[in-house]
């Protein structure tokens, strides 16, 4: 297959690599080169200002508030998100019959990951709204009054009730990945435990934990990076993070917010050059904190 | 690693959960074990079904109703909240929009990848390696860094407020993902035909549109599901490259309706806006639900 090839191999590459070149490759470098910049979008000429963005970002209290959000979601997002799917992954299979239902459920947590992370947001704002909302009118119906509340007009709970939709959304789909890999264990590890007397939680603790670490310290990057960035649903929660949205404000929503309100484009690229080095160090250090032995099976 | 994580897409694993694993144990534990668990699952099931049960069912209502009786049941079905949403609130127009750059945009987002990804697999060239990482790069760097000069970029070409830069970019940007999982696709597929073609003196071209796109069709099935969703569910890009509120997709037209909706206090409309947009994605999932699983849990372990 080697005459002529070239005619095939230029022409059928040429449209992908324009494409990634100039829509993706581009910007990327462009925005680190503007990150160097005091452009403000009117005049061609970007002035070269060196560290100022940086400098400034050092000192910009909103920002490092912002970051302080994303830095609690990244603590509190994958620790939630990874027990509750990985509980329920162990529940499909690590009883000893199957569990009744089992497709019906996979189906139904699994769905919210598969629909628009806008539709989620504003349903869940109309479920946390004070007067018509679906939570405190259940709150009412089981006798907890005292918890209702605005979920999203409370200064202290509107980070976390956005945060717990993202929990409620991606749990099936996590759920999903670890029953997967959890099913490509050997059946016969699980008969020599239980011949030598283990019990479910032993067995769980030492056989199929160990077994899916790769599975779950991938999955621990993932759910890093969407930390990381958590635009959409704040965006949509707080409607643009004015008012007392501000309080949910994460690093990504201001950088729009300085990018295409106020129409700082060098600082702007400088937050997002700090955010890629920051997610790109996430997934480093993730990768050396939960690095151990694997197990090949 | 790339083959470790092709193979299950190949053949997605069996839904039910696997049975029987500790034999010779079935006793009172057991029967808690399952009880606790039903517990859960149903109260989790509850969780997830309840709200998008309650979003049709408000759907329904009239807004005196939503405000003042939200618990009820609608006292007839206000199927008006459907019209003035799809005309009054242009969700009608916005879904058109939504096809009209997804069409496309599929379309070529999956010829583009195919053709890479064909050349990427079959073919033996200098700096192949180096392309196919350099395309394996864009999975990790986030959209954010590059919205701001993507933005002039695409205003640069004249393209900004049209439906024809948002294709580009929504298929610039699906290139990485579904390149990877098609070369990993094409390398699994036999050669034998193709050569055989080869020798029968079919060109390049024909052998790749006539024979190797067809045995393609799982993997290219698979793709055109994943990118539909994240097409039809994007946001952001279309936040910054589509100004234009005649122009507006699905999503964002719902997210400029809903802070419009907040001050009008017309919630029914809203509410069937929601349900209208998310019967697509409701119907493509039902159908290809087990092909879209895996092709997302693939996305999830690209690293």
């Amino acid at each position: 297959m080697h005459h002529h090839k070239y005619r095939l191999i230029i022409p059928f590459l040429l449209p992908a690599l324009l494409l990634y070149g100039a829509f993706v490759l581009w910007p990327y470098a462009q925005a680190i080169y503007v990150s160097f910049t005091s452009w403000r979008g009117v005049s061609p000429s970007k002035p070269w200002v060196g560290l100022d963005n940086y400098q400034r970002a050092w000192n910009d209290p909103r920002l490092t508030d912002a970051l302080s959000r994303n830095a609690q979601i990244l603590i509190v997002l994958p620790l939630v998100t990874i027990a509750i799917a990985l509980t329920f992954a162990a529940l499909f299979t690590q009883g000893s019959n199957a569990i009744r239902g089992a497709s019906f459920y996979r189906v139904v947590f699994f769905f919210p990951q598969v629909i628009s992370a806008v539709i989620v947001g504003i349903l869940w704002s109309y479920v946390y709204h004070p007067n018509v909302g679906l939570l405190n009118g259940v709150l009412g119906a089981v006798g907890l009054d005292s918890l209702e509340r605005a979920w999203l007009g409370n200064p202290t709970t509107i980070l976390w009730a956005i945060v717990a939709v993202a929990v409620w959304s991606s749990v099936g789909f996590y759920m999903v990945i670890y029953i997967a890999s959890m099913q490509s264990i050997p059946t016969s590890f699980y008969e020599a435990a239980t011949l030598d007397g283990a019990n479910r939680w032993t067995t769980f603790k030492d056989i199929t934990f160990p077994l899916i670490w790769e599975t779950l310290r991938t999955t621990l990057i993932y759910i890093g990076i969407i930390a990381l960035d958590f635009f959409v649903l704040v965006q949509v929660m707080t409607g643009g993070g004015v008012g007392s949205g501000r309080r949910a404000e994460v690093a990504a929503l201001y950088l729009y917010n300085q990018a295409f309100d106020r129409s700082r484009w060098g600082y702007a690229s400088a937050i997002g050059v700090i955010l890629l080095v920051l997610t790109l160090l996430l997934s480093v250090v993730i990768m050396r904190l939960t690095r151990r032995e694997t197990y090949e099976f | 690693m790339i083959d470790d994580i092709i193979q299950p897409i190949a053949e997605p694993v069996p839904v039910k959960g696997k049975r029987h694993w500790i034999a010779g144990r079935f006793g009172i534990g057991d029967i808690a074990f399952n009880g606790v668990a039903q517990l859960l699952l149903v109260f989790w099931a509850l969780m997830v079904i309840f709200p998008f049960l309650w979003m049709i069912m408000t759907s329904f209502k009239t807004d005196p109703e939503i405000l003042f009786s939200p618990w009820n049941l609608p006292d007839t079905l206000q199927w008006n909240n459907f019209s003035r949403a799809w005309n009054e609130a242009h969700i009608g127009r916005y879904f058109v929009n939504s096809l009209i750059v997804i069409i496309p945009s599929l379309a070529g987002t999956l010829l583009v990848s195919s053709m890479a990804a064909y050349v990427l697999a079959r073919f033996e060239f200098r700096g192949r390696q180096l392309l196919y990482y350099l395309f394996m790069a864009g999975l990790m760097f986030p959209v954010f860094l590059a919205l701001v000069p993507l933005f002039f970029l695409v205003q640069d070409l004249h393209m900004t407020a049209t439906y024809q830069g948002l294709i580009l970019v929504y298929i610039a940007y699906s290139l990485p993902f579904t390149i990877f999982f098609l070369t990993g696709f094409f390398r699994t597929l036999p050669t034998e035909v193709a050569e055989a073609a080869l020798v029968d003196g079919a060109s390049h071209f024909r052998i790749f549109f006539n024979i190797m796109l067809p045995m393609a069709a799982p993997g290219l099935i698979a793709m055109g599901i994943f990118n539909f969703l994240g097409q039809w569910n994007q946001f952001l890009l279309p936040l910054v490259l589509m100004p234009d509120q005649n122009k507006y997709v699905l999503s964002q037209g719902l997210a400029f309706l809903a802070i419009q909706q907040g001050y009008a206090n017309d919630y029914s409309a809203l509410f069937a806006a929601m349900t209208i947009t998310m019967i697509p994605t409701l119907l493509v999932y039902v159908l290809f639900q087990r092909r879209l699983e895996s092709g997302l849990m693939a996305g999830a372990l690209k690293g």
